[in-house]
This record gives C-alpha cells, sequence and structure tokens, in this order.
C-alpha cells in the first residue's frame, strides 16, 4: 500500500519498485556523511590538507605531494575504512535479522573472535605475512561461523539458540586466542595485539582490492534475498507459507554475513561493535520494521570513518587504533542495550 | 442419542443440509479434490504421530479438524500445508507431490496462517497485510497496482481497513488476528489453512473469528480448512468435519451426520449428549454431568474388577 510511508514507482511494461521514503532519505544523508567524512579525514594527519585541496586532488588537479599522500597514502586507507565499516553494518543487520535478536551480531557471536584465532595462528604459530595473517583471518571466521551454525542447528536455526551457541562458542575461540598469545614470543605477541585491537594504520591498496571484490559480490546477493529476510521476520512458519525457502536463504544469508564479517576483519583486524550498533542505530533512524540492509551498511560505513576521524584529531595519527574507540563507544552502547532489553523482557 | 433423526426444518437446516450433501458428493469424487493426503506417516524426529493417515480436503468445503490433544491435528495441518515432510505418503496439491512444486506456486495455491506468528516490531497493518502479496512479487515487480487493490480489499474484508497505519503490536488480540486473517487473505490463495485461529481469544472474538472463515467460504468460494478445539464450533461452522484421535481418521462427513454422542466418547473419551443447537440446528455437545461421570466410571471400575 502507498501509504504516507511508502511510493511505489511503476512503468507501464508492468515492473515495479516499492521503497520507503524516509529509509531512503536516511540513506541519501549517511551516504553524504561517509563521504563528508572521508574528505575530511584523507585531510587530517601529520601533514594536514584543507577539504577543497583534497577534493581538487581526488579528481586529479592537486600537486605532486599532496598527490602522493591522497591518493597512494590515505585514500586507500579511507577506502578500506569504508567498506570495512559496509560490511560489518551489512553483516551485523543480516546476523540481527536472522537471529531476531539485537544481541545477534557477529561479535557478540564470535565470528571476530574466530577470525582472531585465524590471524593468531598465523602470527604466533607460522610468523606469517601480512597476506597469510588475512587468509587465516578470512578462514578462521568462516569455520566459526559453520561450527555456530552446526550447533544451533536443530530442525530449522531458531533466532534464541542461536544466540545462546554463538555466545557458548565465543567464550572457547576467546580462550584459544588467550592460550595462542600466551605461547607467542613477545615479538609475534606484539604484533598480535596490535592486529586484535583492530585499525586502519598502514592499509594500502593491497588491502582495498580483495575487500571491494568481496562486496562488489556480496551485496548484490544479499540484496537480492532481502525480500525473503523481510519475511522470515514473521517467523519461519509464515514466510515458509508465503514461499521464502527459509532454510535456504538463511543459509546462504548467513554464509554471506560470515563472509562479510570475516572479511572486513581479515582487512582490519576485529573492528569491535560496528556490527552489533549499525543495524540498530540505523533501524531507529529510519523506524521501519525490516532488516534495513542499506541503511545499517551506509551506516557502518559512516560509524567506522568517524570513530577513525575521531581516534586521530583526539591523540594524533596514528596514535589509538579505531577498534579502541568503537570498542568504548560500542561497549557502552551494550550495556545500554542490555538494561532495555531486560526491562521489554526479551533477554 | 439420536438427534440427527428429529432434526427440524428450519430455513437454516436445510441450507446446511443442502451443503452437506454437496460436500459429501465432494468426498466420493476424491481424485479431483484439490488437496490430500495419501497415506502419509508424520511424525517429529523418531516420534511417529500418524501412520498412513489418509484424508480428503472437499473442494470449497469449510473442513475442520478436531480432536483430543496431541492426537495429531496441527500435525496434519502442517503436513497438508507442506511445513512438515511425510516420512511416508504423499500430500497431493492438484494431482502433484506438494513438496516438489515450486515453493511461491505453492504459495499461490495454498495459504497457511500457523499458530506461532511474530509481528515485526514497529510494523503498520496496512505493511503487514502487504506481506502477504509476497508469492505475487518479484525483484523487479515489487508493488503493483494490483497488490495495492488485494490488499485493500483483504483488509476490507477482514473489518481491519481503518487500521491500516496502526501498529499491529497496539491493537487487542481480536484485531491481530483479523490482520494475520487479512494477510494471509492478501496471498489469493483458493485453499486456506488456519491452525487454531481462536485459541486466546475471548468469546466474542472467537465467533468473529469464525464468522469472518464461513463469509469467506461462503460468499468468496474458498477452500478453508481450519484445526478447532471447540467442538461446538466445529459442529456450527463446519461443512465437513475430520475427527481425528491418535493419528487417525475416526470420523469424517458432514456434523450433522457424524456427531453423536458415541463418537464423542470415542474421540474425546467424554460422555455427553447432543443435542440440537436451537440456534442453527447444529449438533451440539452438552458434556453429561460430573455426577453422572463418575458414577459410570465407578460402575466400569467394578465390572473390569
Amino acid at each position: 500500500m502507498t501509504t504516507t510511508r511508502t511510493r511505489a514507482v511503476r512503468t507501464r511494461g508492468g515492473l515495479s519498485v516499492r521503497f520507503d521514503v524516509r529509509a531512503f532519505t536516511v540513506v541519501v544523508l549517511l551516504l553524504v556523511a561517509a563521504l563528508a567524512a572521508s574528505v575530511v579525514l584523507i585531510g587530517t594527519g601529520d601533514f594536514p590538507i584543507p577539504a577543497v585541496d583534497v577534493l581538487k586532488t581526488l579528481v586529479g588537479n592537486g600537486n605532486a605531494g599532496q598527490e602522493f599522500i591522497v591518493n597512494d597514502l590515505r585514500l586507500p586507507r579511507v577506502l578500506v575504512g569504508l567498506l570495512v565499516g559496509a560490511s560489518l553494518g551489512l553483516g551485523g543487520a543480516l546476523f540481527q535479522s536472522i537471529s531476531r535478536n539485537p544481541l545477534g551480531s557477529p561479535d557478540v557471536l564470535g565470528v571476530g573472535q574466530g577470525s582472531t584465532a585465524g590471524a593468531l595462528i598465523m602470527i604466533v604459530l607460522f610468523s606469517g605475512s601480512a597476506n597469510e595473517v588475512a587468509l587465516g583471518a578470512l578462514v578462521g571466521g568462516l569455520v566459526t561461523g559453520f561450527a555456530i551454525y552446526l550447533l544451533a542447528w536443530k530442525r530449522g536455526v531458531h533466532g534464541y539458540r542461536l544466540v545462546l551457541v554463538g555466545i557458548g562458542v565465543s567464550a572457547i575461540v576467546t580462550a584459544v586466542n588467550g592460550y595462542l598469545l600466551t605461547k607467542a614470543d613477545i615479538v609475534d605477541a606484539a604484533r598480535a595485539i596490535v592486529w586484535m585491537t583492530g585499525s586502519l594504520n598502514g592499509r594500502d591498496w593491497a588491502q582495498v582490492w580483495p575487500l571491494l571484490v568481496l562486496c562488489a559480490v556480496l551485496v548484490p546477493f544479499v540484496l537480492g534475498n532481502a525480500r525473503g529476510l523481510r519475511m522470515m521476520e514473521m517467523g519461519d512458519d509464515v514466510s515458509y507459507a508465503l514461499g521464502v525457502r527459509v532454510e535456504r536463504v538463511r543459509l546462504l544469508l548467513m554464509l554471506a554475513a560470515v563472509l562479510l564479517t570475516a572479511g572486513a576483519t581479515a582487512a582490519a583486524g576485529p573492528v569491535g561493535f560496528v556490527a552489533l550498533t549499525a543495524p540498530q542505530l540505523a533501524r531507529r533512524l529510519t523506524r521501519s520494521p525490516g532488516p534495513n540492509l542499506v541503511p545499517s551498511m551506509c551506516m557502518g560505513a559512516t560509524l567506522l570513518i568517524v570513530a577513525d576521524w575521531a581516534s586521530q584529531r583526539a591523540f594524533g595519527a596514528d596514535q589509538l587504533p579505531v577498534g579502541v574507540v568503537t570498542g568504548v563507544l560500542g561497549g557502552i552502547y551494550l550495556l545500554w542495550l542490555l538494561v532495555t532489553e531486560r526491562k521489554a523482557g526479551r533477554i | 442419542m439420536s438427534a440427527a433423526a428429529n432434526r427440524n426444518t428450519q430455513a437454516l437446516v436445510n441450507t446446511q443440509a443442502h451443503k452437506n450433501t454437496q460436500a459429501n458428493k465432494n468426498t466420493r469424487r476424491s481424485t479431483v479434490n484439490r488437496l490430500s493426503a495419501d497415506n502419509v506417516t508424520l511424525g517429529y524426529d523418531q516420534r511417529v504421530i500418524a501412520e498412513k493417515l489418509s484424508v480428503e480436503i472437499p473442494d470449497n468445503s469449510f473442513t475442520v479438524i478436531v480432536g483430543p490433544n496431541a492426537c495429531g491435528k496441527s500435525t496434519l495441518l502442517r503436513a497438508l500445508s507442506r511445513m512438515l515432510k511425510p516420512s511416508e505418503g504423499r500430500v497431493l496439491l492438484d494431482g502433484q507431490v506438494i513438496q516438489s512444486m515450486p515453493a511461491k506456486k505453492v504459495a499461490r495455491t495454498l495459504g497457511l496462517l500457523p499458530q506461532s506468528s511474530i509481528a515485526p516490531d514497529g510494523i503498520t497493518v496496512g505493511d503487514l497485510v502487504g506481506r502477504g502479496r509476497y508469492p505475487h512479487q518479484g525483484l523487479l515487480r515489487q508493488w503493483s497496482a494490483q497488490d495495492e487493490r488485494v490488499v485493500q480489499e483483504s483488509m476490507a474484508s477482514t473489518g481491519v481497513a481503518e487500521l491500516a497505519d496502526r501498529y499491529v503490536d497496539e491493537l487487542s488480540g481480536g484485531q491481530r488476528q483479523r490482520v494475520w486473517i487479512a494477510m494471509a487473505l492478501a496471498q489469493q490463495t483458493p485453499l486456506l489453512l488456519l491452525d487454531e485461529p481462536t485459541t486466546y481469544l475471548d468469546i466474542q472474538h472467537q465467533i468473529d473469528v469464525l464468522d469472518l472463515c464461513a463469509e469467506l467460504h461462503e460468499e468468496q468460494g474458498r477452500t478453508l480448512v481450519a484445526v478447532l478445539h471447540d467442538l461446538n464450533h466445529a459442529a456450527r461452522y463446519a461443512t465437513h468435519l475430520i475427527a481425528l484421535r491418535e493419528g487417525r481418521v475416526i470420523a469424517e462427513g458432514a456434523p450433522n451426520d457424524i456427531v453423536t454422542a458415541e463418537l464423542v466418547e470415542e474421540v474425546f473419551g467424554l460422555r455427553c449428549q447432543v443435542i440440537d443447537d436451537p440456534e442453527t440446528g447444529t449438533p451440539l455437545v452438552v458434556p453429561a454431568a460430573r455426577k453422572a461421570r463418575v458414577k459410570v466410571a465407578a460402575a466400569a471400575a467394578t465390572e473390569a474388577s
């Protein structure tokens, strides 16, 4: 129905697209905010560049020095930030929608910890290169996600079960991570700790491309299945009755969510709580039911870039990893969420 | 109790009887019925609920499945709506095995209102009812003019049109159930299955929902299958009754023909009288008084020993 909330656009050929006006506005505003923050972030650092010059350089009209700093040093870092934020936001929205629980985010479920375990194994046991560590993180996330799915599966995956199993798996993997750290020599341990806080420092084009490819494949795939996911919010029975192949959609979207989360973690380390907070903040802005996938994605990207900018402004360039900022802010949010969920009687 | 024999000649009864004969005719022409379960064995994990159960849903009937708790009535409904895959046998829809049909195609033919449905946080009535259009939509056909019209009609026929912009979670139980029925209607399926649609509603809303079902059946010609707890509601509204016990069909047919004190005792283990419903002339089950039942139980006990 074309109520005050939604608009439908129809062609004569019988095609029609429907969108929520408010959600659309939120997406546009978040995109503008993310891009503006990106420009400011590119200009921030030991060698500050005014926003105008950043824009000039980006379109190819800067001087040689600025061009090196912008295109080779800071642009890839910002792009990694945008992509990581978007992936985490989307992955979080998928997990929360599938588990029908705002706590059902990859941070809480242990996918992030799984990636960390994979990366630590590469760092501590094999002293692997940066690429090997990234691969380890990806595989670790996938294995953990798969384990959670299998353990939570009992004639279909149910939301509450998924969250509880995820918390258990997360605890186990965290213990494994602790063990790996105690086994590490001092150099590896220092490297591992830096990796584990989640940082955008020193990210270059080598991290941009794989992540971009991952997003280019997974985002359209996820959005193509988003309508089924929307139906699944009404319970498995109703969505099944409406013709959604519930188990299949859920498995594929969980796989996509794990890949997105693990890919983001492989690129930037476990940047905490973006996946938890972005979907909820997006939902509060759009005030619309449904998984809010695109708004969550844009919110994730904006959050991460703003957090990185804040950490650089407050503590100086490359002093404080962005994961610390998102961790502190996200932790406060998690406490608030736990209290409100408790009051609402949902946990 | 020979209540069936002395049925009076109220007009209502006549129409009822007319429909019953039609329903019976449909039962006999079993091959043309759109929905049927053929020798199905149903269960969860190792627990078998029903073995080699065969059921026909007469076309254009308002079929009600009754039986004591855990007799398998909801399980049967789940099997008929392809939520539960029979371990043996098959459920046929339009002559095809229902599991082998494309999910969306089934969803355009057969709708189900399950017991457990969750209204997403902050969803409006209009939005929820609109979701019933899912099987008619696609990635590039998200909201046609027809979708909009059908949703309006569904809300109008269930009496929730004026609630369109309200949030579902602020409605009363009765209103909410109407909204869910409207959603199932928007699916525009000739067959509609309802799993205990009156549970948790007070008496007024129970009758409300059942009246609505009867309207859908009579005016829109849909085939309805409902699981109901209340035998008297079933007898009053159904055109075709299926009585289950321990996964077996004990009796099926028009309520006027099959509901007797013997049947109720056999299916529910309850001694009762069956009298004419003073309003509709349909069978009305009146449980025997406690003292009478206790006496009989005592007599049975002494007989056994």
